[in-house]
C-alpha cells in the first residue's frame, strides 16, 4: 500500500492544476480537499475517476451552513487499490440548491443522492429517479436542515436546560396531548391524499413492450410488493417487484419504515452521547460501529489510543465480525427454507461471545464499549466460573475454529444450497466497484478491497491475515467469503490473545464527559462486517457535532439489489437479499 | 456421489443430537435444575443443547450487567439515610436520551443550593441503559441495577421512577457488584488518606510562618 500513498498524496495538487477554474482548495480551518464549482463538477469528477484513479465513491452527503446560506454536498472518493482518499465538495444556494448528479459516473451515488434530496432538498440534475427515500411522500420540509424542528422539539442542543437544576419531570406527549407527532404541509389532508411516489414507482417500472421474451408471447406484467411485513425481508423493508410470470423484470427497494433520523439526533447530542446511539445502527455489530465513530472523532481530537485498548478494540471487533457473519449465514439458510436449524447452530457460539461482551461492557448487544481515546472497561477477572483469559483462549483456539469447520461441513457441500446459490445474483467486479458495494458483497466479486489492508486503521497492520476474495460474484461465493472471513477473524483473535499486553492503560487521559473537539471535518471508516462503515463528522469546536453522517454499508449495498435480481425467479430475490446481509437499523437510520 | 453433501449435513445434525446426551452423562446431574447448571451447559466445555428454559431458569447476570440506574444512600448509625447524591447534575447532563430530571434543593434561609436533591426522577421508558450516569458520577451515587423484569400494566404511572423508588442502600450495591464496590472503596480510602496526609502536612507547616 505504501507504493500508492505518494501518488495519492500528490494527486490532489494536480486537481487544482488541472482545473484552474472552478476548483479551489478548501482552506477553512480543519477542512481538507477541494471545493468544486457546480458547473465543473461532472468534468472534475470524471477526471478524478478516470485520470486520477479514484474509482470508488464511498460517501456522498450534505451539510447545511445557514450562516453562509449554503448547502454543501461532500464526496469522498477512494481507490480500490488502497491508500488515502480524496474529498471534494460542491456548494449550492440554500434557497434553491441544484447540483449535477454523479449517478452517470458513479452509479453508487444513486441512493445517497436521493437521501440528500430527501433530507436537505438538494435537487440533483440528471438523477434517474429522484424521489424521497427515507421520509414519506407527503412529508413537510427537509429534516436535516438546521432550521427544521421535530414535533416535541425542546432545544437545539443537549443537555436540555429543563433537566437540571429545576427538573420537573414530564413526558413529551403531555406537552401537546391532543396533537399528533406528525407534521403536515399547509392545506394537507391525509384522508384525501393519494401518494404520488407509489404511482411513480409503478409507472417507472412499466417495462418495455418486449417483455424480454422476444414479444412472441403476450403476457401480463404483475406487480408484487414483498414486505414491508414479510419474514424474509429481515425487518421492515419492502421490495416492489415487477414480474413476468415468475421472472423478475424490475425491482425497487422501498425503505424508511424504521427511520428515526439518527443523524438529526446525533447533531443534537454531544459527541460522547452519540456513542450508545451508534450501537443501534447495525445492532448485530455494535462494537464495530463504536469503533468507526471513535476513530472519526479521535482523528479530529488527535488522541493516541493506548496499546492495550487497541488490542481490546481489535479483539471485540473481530469477535463481532464472527457473530455477524454467523447470523448472515444462518439467516441466509433460513431464507433458503432450511428453517431455523442452521440458524441456531450458527448462533450457538455467539452465546459465548455475547457472554464476553456482557461481562466486559455490561450489555450483550448495545455494548457502548468504546470511548474517545480507548475503551470503557478492561476485561473482567472472571467470566462465569472461569478465568477470562482461559475462557478467551478456549474460545478462539478451540471452539470457534471447530464451530466454523462444522458449519462448513454442514452446509458448503449441501446439494440444495449449491443448487439454490451457484450462479444466482451474479455481480461483476467492475459493477460492484461502480455501485460502491462494500464488504463481502464486493470481495465475493473478486475485488481485493478490505479496509483493514487497503487503508489500515487501528493496529491491523501488525496482524497476519488474508483478505478473502472469490471470483464468481454469486450468492454462493458471498457465503464462502463469509466462512473464509470468519476463519481470518479467528486468526486475528488468536494473535490478539497471544500478543495482548498485560495491564496498562485502557483510556488515554482522564475520562471526560464533555469533550471539546477541535473545529474541522473528519471521515473515519472501518471494515464493518457488512462493509465499509464511515462516519463523517463536522465540528465547530463546540461540544456538539455540527454534522454527523453515517455511511451505512447496508444502505449503499441495497443500490445493487435491483440489478442483481433482474432475470432471476422471484424465489431467488429472497436469497439475493439474504446474501447482501442488511440490517434495517442501519439502512433506515 | 450426488446427495453426499446432504448426508454429511444430516450427520452434523445427528451429532448435535447425540452430543446433548453425551453432555448429560458427562456432567451427570449438573446440567439442569441447579444454580450453576448454565455455567456447565453454556460454558466453554458444553457441547450439547445450549438453550435456557426461561422463565424456569434465567441467565446469570454478570457483575457489570447494566439495566436502569438507581441511587445509593449510606445508612447512618441512627437509621437515617445519607444520600450520596449532591445534585451536581452531571448524570442529567451526560444522559444521551435525557431521561434524568433533578431538582436541586436550596437552603430555606440563605437561598443557596445545598448538596441534596429535592427531587430526582428517571423515566425508564426513555432510559437506554448506556450506563453513562454511573460511569461519570464523581460521587459513586448512581449505579446501574440488575433487575430487568420491569413490565407493568400502566406505563403512565409506573414508569417514572421518583427518588423514593430509586433509593437503594449501599449494601445492595455491594452485593450486586462486589468487585467494583471493593475497588471504589479502596480508591476512596486512598483519597481520604491522601487528604488527611495533606491536612496533617499543612497543619505541620502552618505554625512555621506564624512563628516567623
Amino acid at each position: 500500500m505504501s507504493a500508492t500513498a505518494p501518488a495519492a498524496a500528490g494527486a490532489p495538487a494536480n486537481l487544482a492544476e488541472h482545473f484552474p477554474e472552478g476548483v479551489a482548495a478548501d482552506t477553512r480551518k480543519g477542512y481538507e480537499g477541494y471545493v468544486v464549482g457546480a458547473g465543473q463538477l461532472l468534468q472534475v469528477a470524471g477526471a478524478i475517476r478516470d485520470k486520477l484513479g479514484y474509482d470508488y465513491l464511498s460517501s456522498v452527503t450534505g451539510v447545511d451552513y445557514p450562516d453562509s446560506n449554503q448547502i454543501e454536498v461532500v464526496y469522498h472518493a477512494f481507490k480500490t487499490s488502497g491508500g488515502p482518499g480524496l474529498n471534494f465538495k460542491v456548494q449550492a444556494d440554500r434557497n434553491d440548491p441544484v447540483v449535477p448528479s454523479l449517478v452517470g459516473l458513479y452509479p453508487g451515488a444513486e441512493f445517497q443522492e436521493r437521501e440528500i434530496f430527501d433530507m436537505y432538498g438538494v435537487r440533483f440534475d440528471g438523477h434517474p429517479d429522484l424521489r424521497r427515500i427515507l421520509m414519506w411522500d407527503g412529508f413537510a420540509g427537509h429534516p436535516m436542515r438546521k432550521d427544521w424542528k421535530e414535533p416535541f422539539f425542546e432545544e437545539d442542543l443537549k443537555p436540555f436546560g429543563s433537566r437540571w437544576p429545576g427538573g420537573d419531570v414530564r413526558r413529551s406527549e403531555e406537552l401537546d396531548p391532543f396533537g399528533a407527532n406528525v407534521q403536515y404541509p399547509p392545506d394537507f389532508d391525509p384522508y384525501e391524499w393519494t401518494p404520488e411516489t407509489e404511482n411513480a414507482i409503478y409507472k417507472l417500472m412499466q417495462p418495455k413492450a418486449d417483455n424480454g421474451n422476444g414479444g412472441h408471447l403476450k403476457t401480463d406484467k404483475l406487480v408484487v410488493n414483498i414486505g414491508p411485513q414479510h419474514p424474509s425481508t429481515h425487518g421492515v423493508f419492502r421490495m416492489v417487484v415487477v414480474l413476468d410470470g415468475e421472472t423478475v423484470v424490475d425491482l425497487k427497494p422501498v425503505m424508511g419504515y424504521l427511520h428515526r433520523n439518527h443523524e438529526k439526533i446525533g447533531e443534537r447530542n454531544t459527541f460522547l452521547q452519540n456513542m450508545p446511539y451508534t450501537d443501534r445502527l447495525d445492532y448485530l455489530a455494535s462494537m464495530s460501529n463504536n469503533h468507526a465513530y471513535a476513530l472519526s472523532v479521535e482523528r479530529l481530537m488527535g488522541v493516541k489510543v493506548p496499546e492495550r485498548a487497541e488490542y481490546l478494540r481489535v479483539l471485540m471487533v473481530e469477535l463481532t465480525r464472527i457473530c455477524s457473519h454467523m447470523w448472515a449465514i444462518g439467516f441466509l439458510l433460513n431464507d433458503l427454507g432450511a428453517f431455523q436449524t442452521p440458524a441456531l447452530y450458527a448462533i450457538k457460539e455467539r452465546e459465548l461471545i455475547l457472554d464476553l461482551f456482557e461481562a466486559t461492557a455490561g450489555s450483550r448487544m448495545m455494548c457502548n464499549y468504546m470511548r474517545f481515546g480507548g475503551v470503557s472497561r478492561d476485561l473482567p477477572a472472571a467470566l462465569r466460573d472461569e478465568n477470562t483469559m482461559d475462557f478467551l483462549r478456549e474460545l478462539v483456539v478451540n471452539r470457534l475454529p471447530y464451530a466454523i469447520d462444522e458449519l462448513d461441513r454442514f452446509l458448503t457441500h449441501s446439494e440444495i444450497l449449491r443448487a439454490r446459490c451457484i450462479g444466482v445474483g451474479v455481480l461483476a467486479g467492475e459493477k460492484a466497484i461502480a455501485y460502491s458495494a462494500a464488504g463481502p458483497l464486493l470481495r465475493a466479486s473478486g475485488v481485493n478491497y478490505d479496509l483493514r489492508r487497503a487503508d489500515p486503521y487501528s493496529i491491523y497492520d501488525r496482524f497476519d491475515f488474508n483478505v478473502c476474495t472469490r471470483p464468481n460474484g454469486d450468492v454462493y461465493d458471498r457465503y464462502l467469503v463469509r466462512i473464509d472471513e470468519m476463519r481470518e477473524s479467528v486468526r486475528i483473535c488468536q494473535q490478539v490473545v497471544a500478543g495482548m499486553p498485560t495491564g496498562g492503560e485502557i483510556l488515554a487521559g482522564k475520562p471526560q464527559y464533555n469533550v471539546r473537539v477541535p473545529a474541522g471535518e473528519s471521515y473515519g471508516r472501518v471494515e464493518n462486517p457488512k462493509g465499509e462503515l464511515g462516519f463523517y463528522v463536522v465540528s465547530t469546536g463546540k461540544t456538539n457535532p455540527w454534522r454527523y453522517h453515517v455511511r451505512a454499508p447496508s444502505f449503499v449495498n441495497l443500490t445493487l439489489l435491483g440489478e442483481m435480481c433482474k432475470g432471476h425467479k422471484i424465489a431467488d430475490v429472497v436469497v439475493i437479499l439474504g446474501s447482501i446481509d442488511i440490517v434495517l437499523g442501519e439502512v433506515d437510520r | 456421489m450426488y446427495g453426499s453433501g446432504i448426508l454429511a449435513g444430516l450427520g452434523v445434525t445427528l451429532k448435535h443430537f447425540i452430543d446433548s446426551y453425551v453432555d448429560d452423562l458427562k456432567f451427570l446431574g449438573q446440567r439442569y435444575y441447579n444454580p450453576a447448571a448454565l455455567n456447565k451447559r453454556q460454558g466453554t466445555r458444553g457441547k450439547g443443547v445450549f438453550t435456557v428454559q426461561f422463565p424456569e431458569e434465567k441467565l446469570p447476570t454478570p457483575e457489570r450487567f447494566r439495566f436502569i440506574p438507581f441511587l445509593l444512600y449510606d445508612e447512618k448509625a441512627d437509621g437515617t439515610h445519607d444520600d450520596r447524591c449532591t445534585s451536581c447534575g452531571i448524570c442529567a447532563k451526560v444522559c444521551p436520551p435525557q431521561c434524568i430530571w433533578i431538582k436541586r434543593s436550596n437552603d430555606p434561609v440563605t437561598g443557596r443550593p445545598v448538596p441534596q436533591p429535592a427531587a430526582f426522577y428517571i423515566d425508564i421508558d426513555i432510559c437506554m441503559n448506556c450506563g453513562y450516569c454511573a460511569e461519570y458520577c464523581p460521587f459513586d451515587a448512581i449505579k446501574m441495577d440488575h433487575d430487568y423484569e420491569l413490565a407493568s400494566f400502566d406505563r403512565t404511572s409506573a414508569h417514572i421512577y421518583d427518588k423514593q423508588k430509586l433509593d437503594k442502600p449501599v449494601a445492595y450495591y455491594a452485593s450486586l457488584r462486589p468487585t467494583d464496590y471493593a475497588a471504589e472503596e479502596k480508591a476512596r480510602a486512598e483519597e481520604e488518606a491522601k487528604k488527611a496526609a495533606k491536612k496533617a502536612d499543612a497543619a505541620a507547616k502552618a505554625p512555621a510562618p506564624a512563628a516567623a
